[in-house]
C-alpha cells in the first residue's frame, strides 16, 4: 500500500511549470498515511497545483512525487484517489443521487455491483447531510450543498487519499464543524489520509499535520503546535505571519 | 470495496452504458431541449414539402438530402456544447481521474445521442414518407440507416470541435465552420459535378456529400447498390475517425 518509508505522499524537487511561470519550486515534503494533512497559504500560492499534481491531472510536472507507492497519475491509482476541485464538478441538470449513481457506477460498474454501489451512494449522501436533498436537481441547490455533492463523490469508493481543494469554502460554521469531524472520522476510522486545502487559518488548528505554502514554496512543515510554539505565537495565523516576514527578512540580508 | 487496481480498460461496455444512460437522464430534466430536437426536423420537412408545394420532384430529392442533414447538424451543436460543458466544468477532470476509459466517454456520448438520432429520424421520415408524400424508391429503412450514421458523424464532429473552443460563443461558431461549407458543397443545391472543378474536387473529401449521396441512391433505386454501400462505408468510417479524433484531445493531464 504505502512505499518503503510508510508515507502517504512523498515529494522531492517537485516542480511545476504552467505557461511561462514556474508554479512549484522544487518542493519536498512528505503526507503521512491514516492523517489529516494541512495545505495553508494565501491563494495563487500554488495550492491548487500541488493537489492536482497529487491527484495526477496536471501536466508538466518533473522532480518526485510518489502518491500511495506509485508515481502520481499512475492508473493504478485512479480508484484509490478521491479527488474534489475547488469548483464543484457535479452535473447540475442532474439530482444529487443521479449524480452519485453515475459516478459510483464508473467506480464499480457492473450489474452485480448493483446493491453496493446503492449503499455507497446512500451512504455517501447521509455523511455530508444532504438526504433531504437527494431528489433535488444539482443546479438548484445553494453553492455550499453543490460543494458537498462534489464531496460526496469522493467519498464514494472509500478511497485510500482524499484530495480535497479548499471544501469548506462558503459553508456556515455549523456545517464545517460537521465536515471536519466527519474528516476526522475517516481518518480515524478508515485510516483514511486527507489533504486538505485552505486559506482560512483557523482550519489549520483542526489538521494533524499543516504545510504551509507562500509564492511556490513550502514554508513550514510540522504541526500545528510545533509551528506555534516554534514562532512563539498563540495561533497558526500568527505563526504564518511570522515565518513570511523572517523569509522576507532573510532574502532582504541576501541581496 | 475493492475494486481492480490493475488500471482501466480502454473499452468497458458497463462503464460505457452508465455514460449513455446519464447523457440521457441528463437530457430527461431538459424536456425543451428534447421537445426541440424531435419537433424541428418535423416542423422543417413540413415546412419544405410546402414551399415545393408546386414541384414535388425537387421536394423528393432536397426533402430526402434534409432527412440525413437534420441529425448530422443537431447532434453537432448538442454534442459540441455538452462535451464543452464537461470540459468547462470540471467533471470531465472528474471522471478521467477516476477509472474511466476515454472510449467509455466517447461511447457513451455517440450511444446516447445516436438514440436521441434514431428517435429524431424515425418521426421526420415517418411523416415525409406517409403523411407528405415523400417519394422513396427504395426502403425507408435505408434512409433511417443513413440518417443514423450521420448523427453519429454529427456527434463525433461535435466532440472533435470541442476541444478548440473555449465557450459556448465559440462552440456554436463553429457549426457555420464546419457544417455549411459541406451544406453548400454536398450537393443539396446543385449536383456536384456540376460545381466548379475544385469545389467538386473538395466536395470529394467531406462526409455530408456522401451523407447525401447515400440519401439519393435509396430515392432512386428499389435495391441496395453498389454505390449507396460505399457511401454507407465513408460516412461510417469518417464517423469512427473522428470519434477516434475527439478521443485524442481528452487529455489526462492538463496545463
Amino acid at each position: 500500500m504505502m512505499n518503503s518509508s510508510g508515507v502517504a505522499i512523498e515529494a522531492r524537487g517537485l516542480t511545476v511549470v504552467r505557461g511561462s511561470r514556474t508554479v512549484l519550486k522544487g518542493l519536498d515534503f512528505t503526507v503521512e498515511p491514516g492523517r489529516i494533512t494541512g495545505l495553508l497559504g494565501p491563494s495563487g500560492c500554488g495550492k491548487s497545483t500541488l493537489m492536482r499534481a497529487v491527484a495526477g491531472t496536471q501536466a508538466k510536472v518533473t522532480g518526485t512525487l510518489e502518491v500511495l507507492g506509485s508515481p502520481a497519475g499512475h492508473p493504478a491509482l485512479r480508484p484509490r484517489i478521491g479527488y474534489v476541485t475547488q469548483a464543484p464538478s457535479v452535473y447540475t441538470d442532474l439530482t444529487v443521487r443521479q449524480n452519485l449513481d453515475y459516478f459510483a457506477a464508473i467506480l464499480q460498474p457492473g450489474r452485480r455491483h448493483r446493491e453496493d454501489r446503492r449503499a455507497a451512494v446512500t451512504r455517501a449522501i447521509t455523511e455530508v447531510d444532504l438526504s433531504s436533498h437527494a431528489g433535488d436537481l444539482a443546479g438548484t441547490l445553494s453553492g455550499g450543498q453543490r460543494t458537498r455533492v462534489s464531496l460526496a463523490v469522493a467519498l464514494l469508493g472509500t478511497p485510500e487519499l482524499l484530495v480535497l481543494d479548499e471544501p469548506t469554502v462558503g459553508l456556515d460554521p455549523v456545517l464545517r464543524r460537521d465536515l471536519w469531524n466527519l474528516f476526522h472520522s475517516l481518518a480515524a476510522d478508515r485510516g483514511t489520509t486527507l489533504l486538505v486545502s485552505s486559506h482560512v487559518m483557523d482550519e489549520a488548528e483542526r489538521c494533524h499535520r499543516l504545510l504551509l505554502m507562500r509564492e511556490g514554496a513550502i514554508l513550514a512543515d510540522d504541526t500545528p503546535e510545533a509551528l506555534r510554539r516554534g514562532a512563539g505565537t498563540d495561533t497558526v495565523e500568527e505563526a504564518f505571519l511570522h515565518l513570511v516576514d523572517a523569509a522576507a527578512t532573510r532574502q532582504e540580508n541576501a541581496r | 470495496m475493492s475494486t481492480t487496481t490493475t488500471g482501466t480498460p480502454p473499452l468497458s461496455a458497463a462503464r460505457t452504458l452508465a455514460t449513455a444512460g446519464r447523457v440521457l437522464r441528463q437530457l430527461t430534466h431538459d424536456p425543451r431541449t428534447v421537445a426541440l430536437l424531435l419537433l424541428i426536423p418535423v416542423l422543417m420537412i413540413t415546412l419544405l414539402r410546402y414551399v415545393f408545394d408546386g414541384s414535388p420532384q425537387t421536394f423528393d430529392s432536397i426533402g430526402a438530402s434534409l432527412l440525413g442533414i437534420f441529425p448530422l447538424i443537431t447532434m453537432f451543436l448538442v454534442t459540441s456544447i455538452a462535451t464543452l460543458r464537461e470540459r468547462t466544468s470540471g467533471t470531465l477532470e472528474r471522471l478521467l481521474a477516476m477509472p474511466l476509459g476515454k472510449g467509455d466517454l466517447i461511447a457513451g456520448y455517440a450511444l446516447a445521442f445516436g438514440a436521441v438520432a434514431i428517435v429524431q429520424s424515425l418521426l421526420a421520415t415517418a411523416l415525409s414518407v406517409w403523411a407528405l408524400g415523400l417519394d422513396v424508391t427504395g426502403s425507408p429503412w435505408l434512409l433511417l440507416l443513413v440518417a443514423l450514421l450521420d448523427a453519429l458523424l454529427g456527434t463525433a464532429l461535435g466532440l472533435f470541435v470541442s476541444a478548440f473552443a473555449a465557450s459556448e460563443f465559440q462552440a456554436v461558431q463553429f457549426m457555420p465552420a464546419v457544417i455549411f461549407p459541406q451544406l453548400l458543397l454536398c450537393g443539396l443545391f446543385i449536383a456536384r459535378d456540376r460545381m466548379a472543378p475544385v469545389l467538386e474536387a473538395i466536395s470529394n473529401v467531406l462526409p455530408m456529400s456522401y451523407a447525401v449521396d447515400g440519401m439519393n441512391e435509396v430515392l432512386h433505386h428499389t435495391e441496395i447498390t453498389g454505390h449507396f454501400i460505399r457511401d454507407v462505408v465513408i460516412v461510417a468510417g469518417c464517423a469512427l475517425l473522428v470519434l477516434g479524433l475527439g478521443a485524442a484531445t481528452l487529455r489526462r493531464r492538463t496545463t
